[in-house]
């Protein structure tokens, strides 16, 4: 009889054996995600200073692995917060060990991504990685570690101290990987376009393993305003949630507990609840019984009278910014953008942001490129299943005067406390009806003013042509009537120009 | 200068013709003067507004007419092309140069006044016909199309370089062809006492070889198909100048019937333009009649020949019992004929016997 045996796997362990779920299927896709997991983190790490971030990314080749992989070095440097010596070792070498495990606005779902590329790095080519930090004290700290997968724990090869003598903050982070860039280097010349765009704040540089230099420089130096942590909203939360906050809460009362722990929670609308799920308000929440958290949770999600989630714990890019960024990358014609008021999905309150741009550098195609960010990341992959796409194949365009043979690009922007992913790794977002709706009804408010701009230089057009037949046509009636009639002097049709002129200013 | 026997027809109508494009410049110069978009009316070409005139015995135009305004963006670009037009013609006209429509297509573009296509320059051509009531022969512009004249005709010419030259038109076989300077030619004498138009060249040269300018006193007028206008205003003058009848031979089918109508009554593409036709000119052949008396070799007529019977059945210009028997007489037999089939009788049976028996029977 076979012998079945079970054994407990760490975190890294689970993701060392399912990476695929994490992004990193195969060579040229682990090399994007790996850079993009890196830079996301960087940007996280100045904004939280809400320092205009600075990142310099570089991939150099480092050796052959087979035929179609190579081994690169990535390197990327921030201007970010840094990290506090004593955290770099767990912060670079445990899987789900981080700072992103509280409710609010995040680039990072998990505290994952980095990680698994460091993971991802060591398992291809056996190396460790490198970090350098500093949060701006007089020392700089330097690792060189590898992860000890089965057990997830980081194993320090070598530490430096360094002086700090111009106060440097920043983290660098270095280490190899294998992949196969020149496949993914369109997609991440793309990320890097996308992430300008959508952070017009942010100054990126690219080196790539040929030497090509990609720069991106900002525009502006404002920054939206950093989100706020904030407690999960009862219609958002599930069982583990609510057994996770009754271990900690010093509250011995329901009453305490709901107003204490829950987003938007006062005592009015608790004592409502409690009467609502029939609790009694003194009830201690250490006592309550299994299924009776289970019905607590049930009852949070029944009752109609909470209020949604405020966007406080939101930041969006904003009107001013989306356009920046959106004129600095695309160079259109005209751009309109169109911010949505905050709504919430099952208690996580997200804000959506659109913006058509028309003309100038975009190409005609006969489909609208579509540009999708989620917490000022763009999303690259798997773009037909995507909610935006759904909801922009079903609008009527021809309602707007927009024809899908005309320059048109359309960007949607969603920021939230959780995107609906549908998958780990961050590349689409699920169809919900809350969201969807958002989507749809800002385009739509985009797409009316783009009608009107259309319009009006539609009109403004047809002006400037029918002034410019008059002006081209009049002086040679003018002329050859002259002629024809024997005249020294040719008739003046300033006048006759002026009025056609001054007739169309009128109507402008 | 040596002064004329007679006031020449020719100098007078260019007179006319350079006045009149000078009155239509000075009129477009004072509108402009006086601060007005000038504007200019001319009677209406579209078809709701021509009528067949049985005094005058050709289509002519009513009473409607229609206003190009400069002040209309539409009609600014046709507008300002019929100003150039009117102004290239008086160039040409006062150089005594001629041009031909193709000419004044290109012509233009030296002016910055790109016509679209020729069709757009040939329309503008035709709107000045209509302003001024000239035909563009007038104006030195000919159609690319040629037909030719032979017969005991001098003439003298006009044309820069050859004025007061003179020359009989019996002194080329081929004939000589009636291109701008024969246009603007005065007649000086003939002997002749009829004109006979003929259809085709293979028939025009075998009359002349045949001599018969000689044997019935004739000019003889290649019109090579359907006669070109300044084939028509020649036959016209002929007729009126030299006080000859006119003599018509065609193909026996409904297309060259209609050539033979045209020159005269005229067409409803030219009905704004006077002096084309030669209402007094006689049909003379090949009627359908004549396939039927002469039992000529005969093709059956198609589907569009028989459509065509029935529209020239139903023309005004075709209600004269004449034309209505022919007609039927086609429609009855189904049967077309043309020139050449005179031919199984032998070379010259054409000219021995069915010419002088037409001759009589439609003098």
């Amino acid at each position: 009889m076979a012998k079945t045996t079970f054994e407990e796997i760490s975190a890294a362990d689970f993701f060392y054996r399912n990476r695929d779920i994490a992004g990193f299927t195969n060579p040229s896709r682990a090399i994007f995600a790996a850079t993009r997991e890196l830079v996301e983190n960087s940007l996280d790490a100045a904004e939280s200073l809400k320092t205009p971030p600075d990142i310099y990314v570089r991939l150099s080749f480092d050796g052959e692995a087979s035929s179609e992989t190579k081994i690169y070095k990535l390197r990327v440097e921030d201007n970010g917060i840094g990290v506090p010596p004593r955290h770099i070792p767990s912060a670079f070498g445990q899987v789900l060990f981080g700072s992103k495990y509280k409710l609010k606005q995040q680039r990072g779902t998990f505290g994952l991504g980095g990680k698994m590329a460091i993971l991802y790095g060591q398992i291809t080519t056996h190396q460790p990685a490198c970090i350098i930090s500093s949060t701006g004290v007089s020392k700089i700290y330097m690792y060189k570690l590898m992860i000890d997968i089965r057990r997830n724990r980081p194993l320090i090869l070598d530490r430096k101290v360094l002086i700090n003598k111009e106060r440097w903050r920043g983290t660098i982070v270095e280490f190899n990987l294998e992949g196969d860039y020149f496949r993914a280097m369109p997609k991440i010349l793309e990320y890097f376009k996308q992430t300008a765009m959508v952070n017009p704040y942010a100054n990126l540089t690219f080196v790539d393993p040929k030497g090509r230099l990609y720069k991106f420089t900002r525009v502006t130096m404002e920054m939206p305003d950093p989100p706020k942590e904030t407690l999960p909203h009862p219609y958002g939360v599930d069982v583990e949630l609510l057994q996770r906050l009754i271990q900690v809460t010093p509250h011995r009362n329901m009453m305490e507990f709901l107003r204490n722990h829950f987003h938007r929670v006062g005592e009015i609308t608790a004592r409502k609840f409690l009467e609502f799920a029939n609790i009694r308000s003194s009830k201690n929440p250490k006592k309550l019984a299994h299924n009776e958290i289970v019905r607590l949770m049930r009852m949070l999600k029944k009752f109609r009278e909470f209020l949604p989630p405020d966007a406080s714990c939101l930041s969006p890019l904003g009107e001013e910014l989306l356009r920046a960024g959106v004129l600095k990358e695309l160079k259109p014609e005209f751009v309109v953008v169109h911010q949505r008021r905050p709504s919430a999905y099952a208690g996580h309150p997200f804000i959506i942001e659109v913006a058509i741009a028309y003309g100038g550098e975009i190409p005609k195609r006969g489909t609208f490129p579509i540009y999708r960010f989620a917490n000022r990341i763009p999303l690259l992959y798997d773009e037909a299943s995507d909610v935006s796409v759904r909801v922009i194949n079903s609008i009527n365009w021809r309602r707007y005067k927009v024809t899908p043979d005309m320059p048109v690009a359309i960007a949607t922007h969603i920021c939230s406390t959780k995107i609906p992913y549908k998958t780990v790794g961050k590349e689409f977002i699920a169809d919900r009806p809350e969201v969807g709706r958002e989507i749809a009804n800002g385009l739509r408010g985009a797409a009316r003013q783009l009608q009107r701009f259309l319009t009006r230089r539609e009109h403004v057009d047809r002006e400037q042509r029918r002034l410019g037949i008059f002006s081209k046509y009049l002086p040679k009636i003018a002329q050859f009537s002259a002629q024809l009639a024997g005249k020294e002097k040719t008739p003046d049709i300033k006048k006759l120009l002026w009025s056609v002129k001054s007739f169309e200013t009128e109507k402008a | 200068m040596k002064p004329k026997k007679h006031k020449s027809i020719i100098t007078k109508r260019r007179k006319e013709v350079s006045s009149g494009l000078e009155s239509l410049g000075l009129k477009i110069y004072e509108q402009l003067d006086k601060g007005d978009f000038p504007s200019i009316e001319m009677p209406s070409r579209s078809t709701e507004n021509i009528y067949y005139d049985p005094q005058v015995r050709q289509f002519i135009l009513g009473d409607k007419k229609v206003r190009r305004k400069a002040r209309n963006i539409r009609h600014l670009r046709p507008f300002t092309q019929l100003v150039w037009t009117a102004f290239f013609s008086h160039e040409l006209t006062s150089q005594r140069k001629t041009s031909t429509l193709r000419d004044v297509y290109y012509s233009a573009q030296a002016y910055e006044m790109k016509f679209k296509d020729q069709q757009e320059s040939n329309n503008i051509i035709t709107d000045l016909e209509t302003v001024l009531a000239f035909s563009r022969e007038d104006f030195n512009i000919f159609p690319e199309e040629r037909s030719a004249v032979f017969g005991d005709l001098t003439i003298e010419y006009t044309v820069p370089g050859y004025e007061g030259k003179r020359l009989n038109l019996t002194s080329h076989p081929d004939g000589v062809m009636i291109g701008p300077a024969l246009t603007s030619a005065e007649f000086v004498k003939t002997t002749a006492d009829k004109v006979i138009a003929i259809e085709k060249g293979g028939l025009f040269t075998r009359f002349v070889e045949e001599g018969v300018h000689k044997k019935f006193n004739a000019i003889l007028v290649l019109t090579a198909g359907q006669a070109p206008r300044a084939t028509r205003h020649f036959v016209r003058r002929l007729n009126r100048e030299l006080n000859v009848p006119a003599y018509i031979f065609t193909d026996g089918d409904p297309w060259g019937m209609h050539i033979a109508m045209v020159m005269i009554s005229g067409s409803a593409n030219a009905a704004h333009l006077r002096e084309l036709t030669t209402p007094d000119a006689k049909w003379s052949g090949v009627w359908a009649t004549d396939i039927v008396n002469y039992k000529l070799p005969a093709d059956p007529l198609d589907e569009v020949d028989i459509k065509r019977l029935y529209e020239l059945q139903r023309d005004p210009r075709y209600k004269d019992p004449l034309w209505q028997r022919e007609i039927k007489m086609f429609l009855k037999i189904r049967k077309k004929a043309e020139q050449e089939a005179f031919s199984r009788y032998g070379l010259t049976y054409i000219v021995d016997e069915y010419l002088p028996a037409k001759l009589e029977e439609t003098k």
